[in-house]
């Protein structure tokens, strides 16, 4: 990850700082944040509510509600774009060209007055010279990728199920071959099966388009099973990140310990469930120290003093913990332990 | 032999819609030993949560019989009724809207209490409110805060000490953790297990995470369009999956372990439909990779295959 080609990168991210600025005092939602990813790679973005993840996100398309919402600081490039700097005709072309995004709430998505074949010409009419006609076979022709028969492109949302609104919504985003798709918790209003064939349309998608992603999710199973890279957020930081191998199987950050302890596993239905002790922290008045620290169960003194630095682990994982500082500290959780 | 908790025998509730009658729940019997945990799984429609409301009489049964505790509860009146709900109640998935924005943690828990005149004394009734909180895992500081200014996990758990009030027998809990992010609800699962324990209580746990279910639950029932399709001690279902529909289930669930990333999933085609005016076929058929001229025929019954291990399908 480090010192690659900026051509390779098809999103970069630096010090993100994202607030919003409300009568209640400053939400600090995103707090200095530096992501990098490649072509082709799935990054997955892990994290509780409140964490900043769709913050994140919508600073990616420059979306951030403003008011209340302030970027900071930070700079953000989008195949080579830098996103913060574009102006509201720019940004028009980019959003539903370059990058994409799939929405949690499939139901409120979708405009209830145009039929699903209609909103996908939509799409296709706004970045592309072609004709009404054209842009509606390719519509119809989308619409099939996703595993919906072409001849329900004239009906209205209402008539589809979740499931179908979810795959019309990517059918959609992915209309016009974007080089980057943000899906958060695109199946988290799924049942189970159908959140099965939603995810193996949009990785069949992606691997034909070509398309790099951000998988944004509570789900550490999702991760596991679509994701190449790793962020785990915590009250608008990231704490960790690496390959999934580095996350999964080296887990570093006490936080991410957490959250594996915390899940139910299904191949040992006897095992103890260790949750996190007490709750995230209040976001408009985060700890001076790690965030983490007044929940951590390795806290030290400093931890509560100073805040926390990325420290490299390997040439692919960093982590952002105090306890580092010692060499021989280790979290509990052993490699493979599941 | 153990002693029967609740016993629900052939019971039907069937809705009436402009498209037709809904069969929501349509002849599931089932029986939860006491001191126990059932849980009750399956997707959106299945009818979980409205056979676990049929079993609590807040909706009224369109046929069949709940048997609560040896004594036949399908027809009792309404005070009598009142009576039980003494002993069985219910924990809502959501403590967003279970919970009266209006009230203090305080009123919300005394209220039951107060509804049954069990406890007249002002000062012993937020004793027994204080007890409960603690109980639950709640700071004594809060008893007068509302609903909005707590958390998700601790909403849940003023839900669990206003169900906890009466000192119940038997919990219904619908979805209780869904709601909740995975850190909650992970203390919100030990506290149930732990009151299990501390009050011999039984549970009818309804939810559709198999996860969640599979580390909770001593016997699942799996549900399909209001009929139960498979149930079996947990480990067992987990283990020896018979039904294509609990196969596709568990299949289905994403793990978070890298080595089984590329594992083969069985993905079902189609979606859940709704139950209305279903002919007698098996109810899966439209979905199911197995289906054959017989499925379409006539609806399986649910047979015991190995001891314990029932399983609605012509073919296994």
């Amino acid at each position: 990850m480090n010192g690659k080609d900026i051509s390779d990168l098809v999103l970069k991210i630096e010090n993100l700082v994202v607030h919003y600025e409300t009568e209640d005092g400053t939400v600090e939602a995103v707090n200095g944040i530096d992501l990098q990813l490649e072509r082709k790679r799935v990054l997955g973005l892990v994290g509780e509510t409140g964490a900043g993840k769709t913050t994140t996100a919508l600073a990616i398309l420059n979306l951030i509600p403003d008011p209340p919402g302030v970027i900071k600081s930070g700079k953000i490039i989008v195949n080579g774009k830098d996103i913060l700097k574009q102006d509201i005709k720019e940004l028009e072309k980019i959003r539903g060209k370059e990058v994409s995004m799939i929405f949690q709430d499939p139901m409120t998505s979708l405009n209830p007055v145009f039929t699903i074949g209609e909103q996908i010409t939509e799409t296709i009419m706004l970045h592309e010279e072609v004709s009404k006609r054209e842009a509606h076979r390719r519509a119809r022709e989308i619409l099939e990728l996703v595993g919906i028969p072409q001849d329900r492109a004239d009906e209205y949302p209402h008539q589809f199920s979740g499931g179908m609104k979810q795959r019309a919504l990517i059918a959609i985003a992915l209309a016009c071959r974007p080089k980057l798709l943000i899906a958060d918790e695109p199946t988290t209003a799924l049942d189970v099966t159908i959140q099965a064939q939603v995810l193996e349309v949009m990785s069949a998608l992606k691997e034909k388009y070509e398309t790099s992603m951000i998988m944004i999710t509570h789900d550490l199973g999702i991760v596991a099973e679509t994701c190449d890279m790793v962020a785990v957020m915590y009250a608008g930081k990231i704490v960790e990140q690496g390959t999934l191998e580095d996350v999964f199987n080296k887990t570093k950050h006490p936080y991410t310990e957490g959250l594996f302890n915390s899940i139910p596993k299904i191949n040992d239905r006897k095992a103890e469930l260790i949750p996190i002790p007490g709750l995230m922290p209040d976001p408009t008045n985060l700890p001076k120290g790690c965030a983490f620290a007044p929940r951590c169960s390795y806290v030290m003194t400093e931890c509560h003093e100073r805040p926390v630095e990325l420290k490299r682990i390997s040439d692919t994982h960093i982590v952002a913990c105090h306890a580092y500082n010692k060499p021989d500290f280790h979290i509990r959780r052993r490699a493979g332990e599941r | 032999m153990a002693e029967t908790m609740i016993e629900v025998k052939n019971l039907k509730k069937y809705f009436k819609t402009r498209r037709g009658m809904l069969q929501a729940v349509d002849d599931v019997s089932f029986s939860v030993e006491k001191g126990k945990t059932l849980g009750l799984v399956g997707e959106s429609g299945c009818g979980k949560s409205t056979t676990g409301r049929v079993i609590l009489r807040l909706i009224e049964p369109t046929a069949g019989k709940i048997i609560f505790n040896g004594r036949d509860i399908t027809g009792i009146s309404k005070r009598e009724l009142r009576e039980l709900r003494k002993e069985m109640q219910i924990i809502f998935q959501d403590p967003y809207s279970s919970l009266d924005p209006r009230m203090t943690v305080n009123q919300i828990i005394s209220e039951p209490i107060e509804l049954n005149n069990l406890i007249k004394d002002k000062r012993e009734m937020e004793r027994r409110v204080l007890e409960l909180m603690e109980t639950v895992g709640l700071a004594e500081r809060l008893i007068n805060t509302y609903p909005h200014e707590l958390d998700g996990g601790r909403r849940q758990r003023v839900g669990i000490a206003r169900a906890l009030a009466l000192n119940p027998k038997f919990i219904v809990c619908d979805e209780p953790v869904s709601a909740l992010d995975v850190s909650i609800q992970a203390q919100i699962l030990n506290l149930l297990g732990k009151l299990k324990k501390q009050f011999g209580l039984t549970y009818l746990f309804i939810t559709h995470d198999l996860a969640v279910v599979n580390h909770f639950a001593d016997e699942i029932a799996v549900m399909y369009l209001g009929k139960i399709v498979e149930k079996a001690e947990a480990e067992e279902l987990f283990v020896n999956p018979l039904h294509p529909y609990t196969k596709a289930l568990i299949s289905a669930i994403p793990i978070p372990d890298v080595s089984s990333r590329n594992k083969k999933r069985i993905i079902l085609k189609g979606e859940v439909t709704s139950p209305i005016n279903m002919p007698d076929q098996c109810r899966f058929a439209k979905r199911c990779m197995y289906v054959d001229s017989k499925c379409w025929e006539s609806g399986p019954e649910l047979r015991e295959i190995t001891k314990g291990h029932f399983v609605a399908c012509h073919y296994v």
